[in-house]
């Protein structure tokens, strides 16, 4: 029966979904400080004291300046795709979008275009590429893997046929200055106020608002999602709508920080993403995951990855401790889950003679 | 519903008015016509397209993207995904380059074994860790993703091997060819011919499509499930690994960051050769087709002197159209077994 259970991933999401998704008896304060969100908040905490100890240089305001800008994009377009991911859909497309939005905010501006037109063009980019998404993922049906593999070649395509291979630099200085300022003496940059209000939103509409209730229904079962009226087909459309927008200005912030619009700005960035995304606790089959996990795991990567530049640490470090832990973290629940599910089943044959779980698929 | 393998639309009654949707679920058969078309039209425009010199550029160009898509598909048919070959294939890239370098006179097909061995088992941590821990192949290999490629930058760091630093025979491999063949595109045939064989023929490769079509009833049916998907995954990394020793003979350098976001465009080369991408159907030879229709693409544009920038958007939109055709295939034959239900009651 368990290999019957582990013996495909599909097989073992459907379970873990069903078994690993119930509250698990904890409730109330309880569940709120043993959760997993918990254990990454407690495990980005106990990192930063770590650091703050060990690193020289590290506890300084000047650091949370540095880590902060470094994550800005990363936090950002996190955000939807915790919402996407958690409808059991994806998007690999978003660092592409950053890079069109970066193009053509390059090109206008060199053009002669008033840079608050072209900041409201650039935002229309991240409109219009998410609406082709959309489009094409809950209109016409097709699988959001392939989907967004397509649209990550052709947007990146499109950023190149754009910009070409110039690079346009001469950004207004007030506009740089103001990407990289800080609020006072904290050392929190100005634009993480913006960043804040993105992740209250999201974190808002997935956890407050009925909007949100249906995307996990929409990650456990489609079907059983339309059955209680959700409309599947217009979330998934605006989410991906609301992913280009988000993306469309970590493309925006990416060129007015490095003040260079390129037609590979961000590029790789997504799978960046989804690695944060993934650690942060939200199952790559939907259905489970929340903002807060997220939030913390994208700001412990930055931070290992900041303390380790520090301390000279090569990025080669950096990139083996984000991949393990990443697998880590699905590793071992999923184990735990197989020991507490053969205990269960032990059990179980105690009781009775043959014990069945449902055969439920999902995705 | 793309999960409709080919086997059961073939034993289903035949219809006579869906010949059009029997040559569209024919897989490989649009990116044939496609990679025929853009071929013989670059052609009419630049005759040197297809000089010997020309045509074996081509092919030299696609080989090993062919090998690493016709690996893909092994995966993908069972409803799995490896995003780690790109990092896979820098790692055996750069071995090569050390075998050469630090053992003077090392026969090539030692180095050709090696490399080999190293890919498979790489491709065996993948499997693994997706088997025994039941855990979602897209977040195991987009963690070994990043492992195998901080293992490379640890070990290479700033080394990098050049054709200087590997014997004149190993590169002739992509200089050297059969009947217009270049070597290494011969091997990468030989490759996929015998993958295409096995899947269609053996009993087991069979297995993998039953496992992508539906899991569980694979289960209950008595495939092992367990073993025949490590053994997509120790497959995938072999000719990983194979593509990564040909890489080495291909190109001038190898180096920590060989192969950096190749996975995608695998992932990619493969769907566009009707792989679908939820597992069940598609073809080893249809992701080979496809992997060369994409690299065609680029050498075709520049031989008509269309701005390069161009090149990435055309495969993007390709990719679309391509998942398009496989979805009308996938409704036509879908309502095709639904009439002939309705006919057998």
């Amino acid at each position: 029966m368990t290999d019957t259970d582990t013996s495909t991933s599909l097989a073992a999401a459907s379970t873990s979904k069903t078994l690993a998704g119930e509250p698990k008896g904890r409730t109330g304060w309880n569940r709120m400080l043993l959760g997993r969100d918990a254990i990454m908040i407690y495990v980005l905490v106990a990192t930063i004291l770590l650091f703050s100890v060990t690193v020289p240089r590290f506890a300084s305001p000047v650091t949370t300046g540095f880590l902060l800008l470094d994550v800005v994009p990363v936090l950002l377009i996190a955000m939807p795709m915790t919402l996407i991911i958690i409808t059991g859909e994806i998007d690999l497309s978003v660092a592409s979008i950053a890079g069109l939005t970066s193009a053509v905010l390059g090109v206008l501006w060199q053009s002669g275009v008033g840079i608050v037109p072209a900041l409201l063009i650039s935002l229309m980019v991240g409109v219009v590429t998410g609406a082709v998404n959309g489009i094409l993922i809950a209109v016409v049906g097709l699988p959001s893997l392939a989907v967004t593999i397509g649209t990550l070649a052709l947007f990146r395509g499109l950023a190149l046929v754009v910009i070409g291979d110039n690079a346009v630099a001469n950004f207004p200085p007030e506009l740089n200055a103001f990407v990289t300022s800080k609020l006072g003496a904290t050392g929190i940059p100005t634009v993480m106020i913006i960043v804040a209000i993105v992740v209250l939103m999201f974190g808002v509409v997935l956890h407050f608002t009925p909007f949100g209730r249906g995307l996990y229904a929409m990650g456990y079962s489609k079907e059983a999602a339309r059955f209680v009226g959700i409309d599947v087909e217009r979330s998934k459309f605006w989410l991906y709508v609301a992913c280009g927008v988000v993306a469309a200005i970590a493309g925006i912030y990416w060129t007015l920080r490095y003040s260079s619009a390129r037609s590979d700005n961000a590029a790789g960035l997504e799978l960046t993403v989804i690695a944060a995304v993934l650690l942060g606790g939200v199952s790559i089959f939907g259905g489970r995951g929340s903002v807060p996990g997220v939030v913390a795991s994208v700001l412990l990567i930055g931070t290992i990855n900041y303390a380790l530049r520090l301390g000279r640490v090569s990025d080669v470090v950096l990139i083996i401790v984000t991949g393990t832990l990443l697998i880590v973290s699905v590793v071992l629940p999923s184990i735990t889950a197989a020991l507490a599910r053969r205990r269960h089943e032990r059990r179980m044959r105690h009781a009775r003679p043959q014990g069945t779980t449902s055969g439920s698929v999902g995705a | 519903m793309t999960a409709v393998d080919e086997s059961t639309t073939q034993r289903g009654p035949a219809s006579a008015p869906s010949r059009l949707g029997g040559l569209l679920r024919a897989r490989e058969l649009p990116v044939l016509i496609a990679l025929v078309a853009l071929v013989l039209l670059t052609y009419l425009a630049n005759p040197l397209f297809l000089s010997p010199q020309g045509v074996k550029d081509l092919l030299l160009n696609a080989t090993i993207m062919i090998i690493l898509a016709a690996g893909q598909t092994l995966v993908i048919v069972t409803r799995n995904i490896d995003l780690s070959v790109g990092s896979i294939l820098g790692l055996v890239a750069f071995m090569t380059g050390t075998l050469f370098a630090n053992s003077p006179g090392i026969p090539i097909w030692v180095v050709l074994l090696a490399g080999v061995a190293f890919g498979a088992v790489l491709g065996a941590v993948n499997g693994l860790l997706v088997t025994l821990a039941g855990v979602p192949a897209l977040v195991i290999t987009l963690g070994t993703l990043y492992i195998y490629r901080g293992l490379n930058n640890w070990w290479a760091g700033g080394t990098q091997y050049f054709a200087d630093d590997r014997p004149d025979a190993f590169g002739a491999l992509a200089v050297d060819t059969i009947l217009g063949f270049p070597i290494i595109t011969l091997i990468a045939i030989v490759a996929v011919a015998a993958l295409a064989v096995y899947l269609a023929g053996a009993r087991s490769g069979r297995d993998l499509y039953a496992i992508g079509s539906d899991p569980s009833a694979a289960v209950l049916f008595g495939i092992k499930v367990n073993r025949r998907v490590l053994f997509a995954f120790v497959a995938n990394g072999l000719l990983a690994g194979l593509a990564g020793v040909l890489y080495a003979a291909r190109f001038n350098s190898v180096g920590a960051t060989t192969g950096t976001g190749m996975e995608l465009n695998v992932v990619a080369a493969a769907v566009v050769g009707g792989v679908a991408i939820f597992g069940g159907s598609g073809s080893v030879v249809g992701a080979a087709l496809g992997a060369l229709l994409l690299t065609t693409i680029t050498s075709a544009l520049t031989a008509i002197r269309v701005d390069k920038f161009w090149q990435q958007a055309i495969v993007g939109a390709l990719i679309i159209v391509a998942i398009l055709i496989d979805r009308i295939a996938a409704l036509r034959t879908a309502r095709r077994l639904r009439l002939s239900e309705a006919r057998d009651d």
